[in-house]
């Protein structure tokens, strides 16, 4: 893809300082947070089968941040988003959208955003420029085809504007998709499963178009149940599973303090068993005694974790045991995320 | 208002005719000729003239009513009923635009449509019959009075309807049967009493004969039962519909 445009010239020009402002930063310092673009209160839905997909959702989205959802299948990622949007009314509880109610101030709300879903829909029969035209209108935007241009060549479409979208790919009908939501510059895009059947070179050029709009001021909300999607991308993320939001944190921090790390040494010459002198560490053997390894938590650990990483190495030294290499791992998103979702069925 | 995104859903609407051009206007015009072929000039010139007008010239406005009806049913019912089918309709319930402009977008274009589709088909008929309109303003009246309630109805089968067949079934077993027995192709004096009283329960019999006087001043029922037939249509469309966005049937879960 190329990059040569940025997606939201005007917003990026006026786009207030917020936007810059480390998430992290925002986190740690409660009292100099600014308004969230998206306030959810207390969203429930339980729909007419009986299904109570959302379950007393409080939720808060920070201007300008890339925020992920993630959870299994059925877990109400799907059904946040449309009440958000608008597609699907809410049993009860409220969102709030840069400070318009998403129900009784829908149209200022419902301007703000873009929604690309999950599915690849299409009208089939129309053109990839018509399609993107309308989406415009319909959103209530004065025709601007220089931005539609602009769009459309960010994403590598503009050769196929003319092409009947039934005869694209899946990959571009999904970049279309993407362009009908950027067509009317919202201020907030929600990404529903944005990456699902893509293959790897388009994830990859999909992730740099996302970060080129958060560069530009939008605020991206990703559901996603690729962990890798999440770990790349977000500055936050939140989990839900069984219609309840389970846990929000900053990425870096939810893994810095859920993770737990393994220390990795591998043997000069391999051990029957553990030393007595070391017994009282976490240490295992593996791979027929050639590989010492210990497991810690991180989180636990804190400052203190070199000290005691520093202090066993001395010891294994002391215990007359000589390695020749040693790594460290950190566990993934995948594993902090099977672990809560495993935790809390 | 956002008349940016009602002028958007119209002009796309009445792109989709524009694509499909033989669907959406010669096909209709080719069987209203077959029709005047038929009943005007091989069976017509058989039948003596009603109230003094000449059968073929008799069967226009009803052959123009029964257009009217199915057409903008079945363009109003697809126009909603494709974006449901596809999908796209999360786009159209995530703009900021009120359930109003969406009817006025959408029945606006199918009215339109079926509209332009009348007249077309009344400069048609003025090939095979001598016409003459005695009431212009008033045929004017119920012609796009007829395509919006019509549209509307289409409007709100197309939400109601899950399946092709669906679509299918209101305009097929309900819209044309009324039709062809509402008087489209002759008067209601013609049938034997019993079936008189059971012809006036048609609504569509209010429609064909308003429409019939306006051209030829000759009517089944007076000319004020049909265009207060027309009003109770139009109201109980437009309050179906403003139920169907109150309660987000079939669009809002």
């Amino acid at each position: 893809m190329s990059h040569e445009t940025p997606l939201a010239p005007e917003r990026a020009a006026s786009s207030d300082a917020t936007v810059d402002t480390p998430v992290d930063a925002q986190s740690e310092n409660p009292g100099a947070q600014p308004a969230p673009v998206i306030a959810i209160t207390g969203l429930s839905k339980r729909y007419d089968s009986g299904f109570e997909a959302l379950k007393q959702i409080d939720l808060e989205i920070q201007r300008g941040e890339i925020f992920a959802l993630l959870g299994p299948n059925g877990a109400g990622k799907t059904t946040l988003i449309s009440i958000i949007c608008g597609l699907v009314n809410a049993s009860s509880g409220s969102v709030v959208v840069d400070g318009h109610d998403s129900v009784t101030d829908y149209r200022a709300a419902r301007a703000k955003i873009g929604l690309v879903p999950q599915e690849l829909t299409s009208d089939a029969f129309e053109t990839v420029w018509n399609t993107v035209r309308f989406s415009r209108g319909l959103f209530g935007k004065a025709p601007n085809d220089a931005h539609l241009e602009r769009v459309l060549k960010s994403l590598s479409l503009w050769d196929k504007r003319n092409n009947k979208l039934i005869t694209l790919s899946g990959g571009m009908k999904r970049r279309v998709l993407i362009a009908k939501a950027l067509g009317h510059e919202p201020e907030i895009l929600f990404l529903d499963e944005p990456t699902a059947g893509v293959d790897v070179e388009l994830r990859r050029d999909m992730w740099e178009v996302v970060r080129e709009l958060r560069n530009s001021g939008v605020t991206i909300i990703l559901t996603t149940h690729y962990i890798e999607e999440a770990e790349e991308m977000a500055d936050r993320i939140g989990v839900i599973n069984g219609g309840e939001i389970v846990l929000v944190r900053e990425k870096a921090a939810l893994m810095r303090q859920l993770g737990s790390k393994q220390l990795t040494l591998h043997l000069l010459t391999p051990l029957a068993s553990v030393p007595p002198a070391l017994a009282h560490h976490p240490l295992t053997l593996a791979e027929e005694g050639s590989v010492l390894v210990y497991t810690y938590d991180a989180s636990e650990a804190g400052d203190s974790e070199h000290v005691s990483i520093s202090a066993l190495i001395n010891e294994i030294e002391a215990a007359g045991i000589r390695f020749k290499d040693l790594h460290t791992k950190q566990s993934s998103l995948e594993d902090i995320f099977v672990n809560l979702v495993r935790e809390r069925p | 208002m956002n008349l940016q995104a009602v002028r958007s859903i119209y002009v796309f609407e009445m792109a989709r005719a524009g694509r499909t051009l033989l669907q959406s206007l010669i096909s209709p015009v080719i069987s209203t000729s077959l029709y005047f072929v038929v009943f005007g000039a091989a069976i017509g010139s058989r039948i003596q003239e009603v109230e003094g007008v000449s059968y073929g010239a008799f069967i226009v406005p009803g052959l123009i009513m029964l257009m009217l009806l199915t057409q903008s049913v079945s363009n109003a019912s697809f126009g909603i009923f494709f974006p449901k089918f596809t999908g796209t309709i999360y786009e159209l319930l995530s703009a900021p635009i009120s359930y109003f402009e969406i009817v006025l977008g959408y029945v606006g274009a199918a009215a339109s449509k079926s509209a332009i589709l009348g007249l077309v088909i009344l400069g048609t008929a003025n090939f095979f019959v001598d016409l003459h309109i005695q009431h212009p303003f008033m045929m004017m009246l119920f012609l796009l009075l007829t395509a919006l309630t019509f549209s509307l109805l289409g409007f709100i089968i197309g939400i109601w309807a899950d399946s092709f067949e669906k679509l299918q079934l209101v305009p097929l077993l309900i819209i044309t049967p009324l039709t062809f027995l509402g008087g489209s192709f002759y008067s209601i004096d013609m049938l034997p009493s019993f079936w008189q009283g059971v012809t006036l329960a048609n609504p569509v019999v209010y429609l064909v004969s308003g429409f019939r006087w306006s051209f030829y001043g000759i009517s089944d029922v007076s000319v004020v039962a049909s265009l207060v037939m027309i009003g109770v249509f139009l109201a109980v469309s437009l309050g179906v519909i403003s139920w169907i966005f109150r309660t987000g049937y079939r669009l809002r879960p």
